[in-house]
């Protein structure tokens, strides 16, 4: 860990009583879904976390509780650290606290896990799919979708699925 | 000394107006100036100097599918992109003509999954596939040469 980072973390566990992780140098920090806007609101303006440089979710299905576990990637462009922060998030209608309040492209990236993994945002302003069509159903990098998966053609088989592939007409 | 004195001299050739219909289809066959990935990259390789397409009376990309009688599907086709790939076919004048550049666009190539669409001909009738990935553009040459061939056999009575 970064000795400059010190700090932070130790700020973050004793008002959120979260969890530290670290591997490699990279350090994670596990909080409570209600807390998340107010520590992103503490990274941002004790702690000069500036920017919001991704935020992206996993899913461990089968599991149900936590099932999802979204990661959002802060940066402090001035001292030059990064600091993962995770939520944890339950199978069953999961939702978080929206902080498109602090930081403001965080709306295109809670669209986009909404779109991929189904976690709603509550206060979102315009919680739509962003990378799907906007008639699709279901959420594609959840574990229990279907694959999509159509069959190959070989040799042995090719004229059989040619008989049922939907070619396009004129 | 203009055409007009030189035309004496010439003779007459006698053909059928279909030669001449599908000779002239080939001469200037126009593509639609659209690539989807790394076919495209391929697609520019071929029109550059160095391969040099304008040599078939080609050289010509339409950004606009109004003027453009040949569509390159230069790269996978998503699935939010079909429809769009669809609309820009239709938009296109009769006649005209689809190339399935590469193996994204023949048939899904490496990708078989939800956002991927598993060959364009499920959205645009296809004349030529091209196989490769991505096709040299050698290859893709040969293709739109075989696609000559193809509309120099056109007959008039079967696209009445």
């Amino acid at each position: 860990m970064k000795p400059e980072l010190e700090p932070t973390i130790q700020a973050l566990t004793k008002t959120f009583n979260s969890q530290v992780n670290e591997f490699r140098g990279d350090v994670r920090v596990t909080i409570l879904a209600e807390s998340i806007v107010a520590a992103a609101q503490m990274l941002r303006d004790e702690f000069d976390f500036s920017l919001l440089s991704t935020m992206t979710a996993v899913d461990f299905w089968p599991e149900e509780n936590p099932r999802f576990e979204v990661i959002y990637l802060f940066t402090s462009v001035s001292k030059i650290l990064n600091l993962s922060v995770l939520v944890q998030v339950p199978g069953i209608n999961p939702s978080l606290p929206t902080i498109t309040g602090i930081f403001k492209n965080a709306v295109w990236r809670e669209r986009e896990v909404w779109d991929m993994f189904g976690i709603k945002f509550e206060g979102h302003p315009d919680l739509r799919r962003i990378l799907m069509p906007a008639d699709w159903e279901g959420h594609p990098l959840r574990k229990d979708y279907p694959l999509g998966y159509e069959e190959p053609q070989f040799t042995f088989n090719f004229e059989e699925i040619d008989l049922r592939k939907p070619y396009a007409k004129e | 000394m203009g055409v007009e004195q030189k035309l004496a001299n010439m003779g007459a050739v006698t053909t059928t107006l279909e030669t001449v219909v599908n000779w002239s289809r080939t001469r200037a066959m126009w593509p639609l100036l659209f690539g989807l990935a790394c076919c495209a990259i391929e697609m520019m390789a071929a029109e550059g100097a160095h391969y040099d397409m304008s040599r078939f009376g080609m050289e010509l990309m339409r950004p606009s599918p109004r003027q453009s009688d040949l569509m390159i599907v230069a790269g996978r086709v998503s699935r939010k992109m079909a429809p769009v790939l669809r609309r820009l076919y239709d938009q296109m004048p009769e006649p005209k003509w689809v190339i399935a550049m590469g193996d994204c666009a023949s048939c899904g190539g490496v990708f078989n999954n939800y956002a991927v669409v598993a060959g364009v001909d499920e959205i645009v009738p296809v004349d030529i596939y091209i196989a490769g990935c991505p096709p040299r553009p050698e290859a893709l040459i040969h293709g739109i040469m075989t696609l000559y061939d193809k509309v120099n056999h056109n007959k008039i009575k079967d696209q009445a």
